[in-house]
């Protein structure tokens, strides 16, 4: 079997006094596309957070490439590979749409390659081209999530991490952003997405893990969390 | 005529340096919503050590023309102003990050009675002339009077502010600079290291107050170890004026009340009839500050004061 991208064992978070995250374990292997859902507050973002070293973990392990990342500063996970974008987008709303972008590619030295990566993002996202010149936050919610997702990809990561990417957006909007997910996805990024949207989420993509009350409660192929009765009963409103 | 004239060179000349000092204080609010009141030491510093530096030069037997001494000095007290501002935020803001903002401003506070103490017992607690190594080049300006030192001010801050603006707007850097004021966190995700950005800016905010220090105290020939606290406040109505935050802002609040206040003082005594002079002028500094926080809080240019409070 191949190395994992990404492998958590036993995590556990406390976040304000809460125990969010108690022990769970998840594992990524290269070119997936997993799906971590449950309900409001069952530890989701937080477990992200974590991942990205914004909040450190009372206990367990997290690996990525094969090495423990609890020592990294947070503004290094970015230079590993891993980048998260965060729920509420996050966008920096008096920067110009391209500014944001070029923000995305701080770590990144290669101007040429970056001036490139940025004509690639607008072919992603062609309104985003439209409104180079505009401050982000004069931009719809879709397209502020745009402005994210394109930001996140400018670090050209091995690991992206997504957090609600369907927060307060209309549902055509949404289905947007999930066909633009699984555009990048098709290019090979792998990724972890955190959704309420499970039903959305699950035939976006290969895997799946329930998450209830800080624990995982189940994982499987996407198809089968699909399928499953209880899931289709407490997440897909079925 | 050519008494508004003169108070209008006057007022731009101190105006410069309100304008400089008020970018220090704007900087520092814009990236962690803090009014560095140790600020205005900085200031001082800069100009004690520029003082204490060319008498040492000159005390050497060091024989430069006035302007090539004063450079020198000015690239003394740069580096010292930078370290300063540096170890303030290292000391008095950096452990209190995520404390109530009131624990931030009371070390600023303190901070700012110790670097005054301290500058006390380095440079005594009287007026230190600054050294006469300038002549003095008086230049007839329509009627009104100006000097060589005048002209320089401006011209310098001038260029300063042409440097800070580019430096903002158009480089990584100045990106990465606005970006940890919007949203330090995702800054952070970005790859930022917050801390080296908020050390950055102390720093270059410092080295502003360092210059506007030598310019107070070449422009007025003295400087002593209290002067920071008047000409901090000072500095500190210009940004809230233009709305502090706010690079620009803070450009325009300076020149705006080294006008108000030049003003002010030139015509104060015929508006009262003698009873009041010159002497008063500091008072129109502090009429400024009341009134900007009782009619628009956010200052001229700022937006967003409300929605932090």
């Amino acid at each position: 079997m191949s190395q994992a991208l990404l492998q958590i064992k036993n995590l556990k978070v406390a976040y304000g006094g809460i125990h969010a995250v108690k022990g769970i374990d998840l594992e990524i292997q290269p070119g997936e596309l997993v799906a971590l859902i449950g309900a409001n507050g069952a530890g989701k973002s937080t477990t992200l957070k974590t991942l990205v070293g914004m909040v450190k973990p009372a206990e367990g392990e997290i690996l990525f490439k094969g090495a423990a990342t609890n020592k990294l500063p947070v503004y290094d996970y970015v230079r590993e590979g891993m980048v998260l974008v965060p729920e509420g987008r996050g966008i920096f709303s008096r920067l110009t749409v391209e500014e944001n972008l070029q923000m995305g590619a701080y770590v990144r030295n290669d101007k040429a390659e970056i001036a490139a990566d940025i004509e690639r993002v607008f072919g992603l996202f062609p309104r985003l081209k439209e409104r180079h010149k505009q401050l982000a936050g004069t931009l719809s919610g879709g397209e502020q999530q745009m402005v994210a997702i394109g930001r996140a990809m400018m670090s050209r990561p091995k690991l992206l991490l997504l957090d609600e990417p369907s927060m307060g957006l209309a549902p055509i909007i949404v289905q947007k952003i999930f066909e633009i997910i699984r555009m990048i996805a098709a290019e090979g990024v792998t990724m972890l997405l955190v959704e309420q949207n499970a039903k959305l989420a699950l035939q976006t993509a290969n895997r799946g893990y329930v998450m209830e009350s800080g624990k995982i409660t189940l994982a499987d192929s996407a198809e089968n969390l699909l399928a499953n009765e209880a899931i289709q009963k407490a997440y897909l409103g079925e | 005529m050519d008494i508004f004239l003169q108070q209008l060179i006057n007022g731009l000349t101190i105006g410069s340096i309100y304008a400089l000092i008020a970018l220090g204080y704007t900087m520092v609010y814009g990236i962690m919503q803090l009014i560095n009141f140790a600020h205005g030491e900085v200031v001082m510093i800069g100009a004690m050590v520029t003082i204490t530096f060319i008498n040492l030069l000159v005390g050497m037997g060091v024989h430069l023309p006035g302007p090539l001494l004063l450079l020198a000095g000015l690239m003394m007290a740069i580096p010292v102003s930078m370290l300063v501002g540096y170890a303030i935020e290292r000391v008095a803001y950096r452990p209190l990050r995520r404390a109530p903002r009131l624990a931030p401003l009371i070390t600023a506070i303190g901070l700012s009675i110790v670097l005054q103490q301290l500058a006390s017992l380095i440079w005594g607690r009287s007026f230190r002339p600054f050294p006469a190594i300038l002549e003095t080049n008086v230049h007839d300006f329509f009627g009104a009077s100006i000097t060589s030192l005048q002209i320089a001010s401006m011209l310098i801050t001038i260029a300063l502010l042409a440097g800070l603006f580019f430096l903002v707007e158009r480089t990584k850097l100045g990106r990465a600079m606005r970006a940890t004021s919007q949203n330090p966190d995702v800054a952070g995700l970005m790859g930022v290291n917050i801390n080296t950005i908020i050390s950055t800016t102390f720093m270059i905010g410092s080295a502003l107050g360092a210059v506007a220090g030598v310019m107070v105290a070449a422009n007025y020939d003295q400087a002593h170890p209290y002067m920071g606290a008047l000409i901090g406040l000072k500095a500190f109505t210009a940004a809230v004026l233009g709305g502090i935050g706010n690079l620009a802002g803070a450009v325009v609040g300076g020149f705006l009340l080294g006008f108000i206040e030049s003003m002010g003082s030139g015509y104060l005594g015929t508006w009262t009839d003698g009873a009041f002079g010159s002497n008063y002028k500091d008072i129109f500094a502090f009429i400024v500050l009341i009134a900007v926080l009782v009619f628009r809080p956010s200052g001229l240019l700022g937006e967003r004061v409300a929605d932090r409070a």
